[in-house]
């Protein structure tokens, strides 16, 4: 299978539990974590590269599941509003993949959701608010 | 000389509707077609375009009388100061200007989330606007103070009035310190990390018209989707043109101060922005037609992104220290292509200024004077033209008569 981006959310009691140890031993999944935080109430949040087996995945979701981790595919949480988005380019230079990008010879941003790291830097850079963040 | 036109002529053919406009951009395969001579005969217009955050951006208000009636002293609409120093119930809010309360750069960079740039976008969506006020009391004027809610059609004259837009050129602003940099020209990594600027280059109206021979004051304009007029010459305006080491020449350093009816504008080219770390602007859209009165402005209106340059500054030490001294010149081709090279280094590029919206305003333009519906106007007064006005100098700082805590001692003819 081809690796699928999903962002994990962790509550106060799952926090400082070992899962992806478990996701690695027990499912034998390929695990990229490309964003890693925890906050002062000891709610974290994870966004992950993950592949394997087919079926071993599903499990690994089935174990994270149980754990109480809320699990969200990556591509719903950054969006391009080119109703707002005027085409500057502020934010070409803050993205760190590439997702964001200008087409050239028209110079229009595009947004490329795939290679999208969920990094946030172009939601804060924009100086319109046009990349907005869905949790 | 021969070839020439004249304004009133122009006009003309703009009224039977037989007027050859063309972009900025559209001109450029023209002359080089035709040649200059011929594409000046057939061309009349040349019209550019430019949107992007432009500080020194304002506007002003009369709200109308209270009953009773008040002299407001301090102004504020939804949350963001404006001026009311000027009169009873007049008053100016300045596009950068903050929200009251707003964390600033505390926590490092700070996000500036709403201020006068958006509170001049908002009035102008149609938005209902918070206006709160407070007074001293006269006795013709006792009110003290007032908490309402206001849209633009409720204002008996909104106007707004832009002290220093459509900047002829800017730097290309990189950052040779370890850190990044969070600045007016956008976020730059550190260590040539990236390139940005802020010009639509070929499409912008000062460069087009570098002498200013054909705008002025009283010369008609695009201004934030409606129209307006070119006021004064801008702060800061000195405009000048200097052969560069390796060939060609950086024209730079000429400013328009702007004003027209903010009744008539729209949203979409007065767009409120948040600059990260820095703070909060406006972002204008500006388009200048420019005719062609003979084949000189027509050579100047059709000069490529290849013929002209910016020059690049480090940000990250030189230019907050004051010492900006150029580190490279480079072409808005070159700079439109993704990359450039700095000190044998390869620096991604990013613009801060739009150039398809630059674009849809030049273009919006050109329909306008199509239609009818916008004739050329003969500058009242000239600008100041390249070498002739006054240099620009810095803030002398001399000794001042205060307590040691910056608070005046001496008051004049106290």
């Amino acid at each position: 299978m081809a690796p699928e981006r999903i962002v994990l959310r962790f509550n106060a009691t799952t926090s400082d539990k070992p899962v992806i140890y478990h996701l690695v031993k027990k499912y034998n999944l390929i695990i990229n974590i490309l964003k890693a935080r925890i906050n002062p109430h000891k709610e974290g949040m994870m966004v992950l590269e993950l592949h394997g087996e087919p079926e071993q995945y599903a499990h690994g979701l089935e174990y994270l599941r149980s754990m109480g981790v809320t699990i969200q595919p990556l591509s719903e949480q950054v969006q391009h509003n080119e109703t707002i988005c005027n085409h500057c380019g502020a934010c070409i230079n803050v993205c760190p993949s590439g997702a964001l990008y200008l087409e050239r010879p028209d110079m229009k941003v595009k947004f490329d959701n795939e290679k999208c790291l969920v990094c946030l830097m172009c939601v804060k850079a924009c100086p319109y608010k046009a990349m907005e963040v869905y949790f | 000389m021969a070839g020439e036109k004249s304004l009133p002529e122009i006009n003309k053919r703009i009224k039977k509707g037989k007027v050859v406009v063309l972009t900025a951009e559209e001109v450029i395969p023209v002359v080089q077609e035709l040649g200059l001579k011929k594409a000046a005969a057939e061309v009349d217009v040349v019209t550019t375009g430019t949107f992007g955050a432009m500080c020194s951006s304002a506007a002003y208000f009369n709200f109308g009388h209270t009953k009773p009636r008040m002299k407001m002293t301090e102004v504020w609409l939804n949350g963001v100061n404006a001026y009311a120093g000027i009169a009873a119930v007049d008053a100016l809010i300045g596009a950068t200007e903050v929200m009251k309360n707003d964390p600033l750069n505390s926590i490092h960079p700070g996000e500036f989330r709403y201020g006068g740039g958006h509170v001049i976008h908002d009035l102008v969506a149609k938005k209902p606007i918070h206006l709160r006020a407070t007074a001293h009391g006269t006795d013709c004027y006792p009110r003290r103070e007032i908490d309402t809610v206001i849209t633009i059609d409720d204002l008996n004259q909104a106007v707004l009035f832009n002290p220093r837009n459509a900047y002829q050129n800017y730097n290309v602003a990189v950052n040779l310190s370890d850190k990044t940099v969070y600045t007016y020209l956008g976020v730059l990594k550190p260590q040539l990390g990236n390139a940005n600027y802020s010009t639509s280059g070929q499409l912008s109206p000062l460069l087009k018209d570098p002498y200013l021979r054909t705008i002025g004051i009283g010369s008609r304009i695009f201004l934030g989707g409606g129209i307006g007029y070119v006021a004064w010459q801008g702060t800061q305006h000195c405009p000048s043109i200097t052969a560069l080491p390796n060939g060609g020449s950086l024209i730079e350093g000429g400013t328009l101060a702007v004003i027209g009816d903010l009744k008539q504008m729209q949203p979409e080219w007065l767009m409120g922005a948040s600059i990260l770390g820095y703070g909060v602007s406006l972002a204008v859209g500006l388009g200048v037609p420019i005719p062609v009165l003979n084949e000189e402005i027509l050579y100047w209106a059709s000069r490529t992104d290849e013929e002209i340059y910016a020059p690049v500054i480090d940000y990250g030490l030189a230019y907050p220290a004051g010492n900006p001294e150029p580190l490279a010149y480079v072409t808005y081709a070159q700079l439109k292509s993704g990359t450039i090279k700095v000190d044998g280094k390869e620096v991604p590029t990013g613009p801060m200024s739009s150039y398809p919206a630059a674009k849809k305003i030049a273009t919006m333009l050109k329909q306008w004077i199509e239609q009818g519906s916008f004739l050329l106007t003969e500058p009242v007064a000239p600008l100041p033209s390249i070498g002739e006005a006054a240099p620009l100098n810095p803030l002398a700082e001399t000794e001042s008569q205060t307590d040691g805590k910056g608070e005046l001692i001496w008051l004049p003819n106290a």
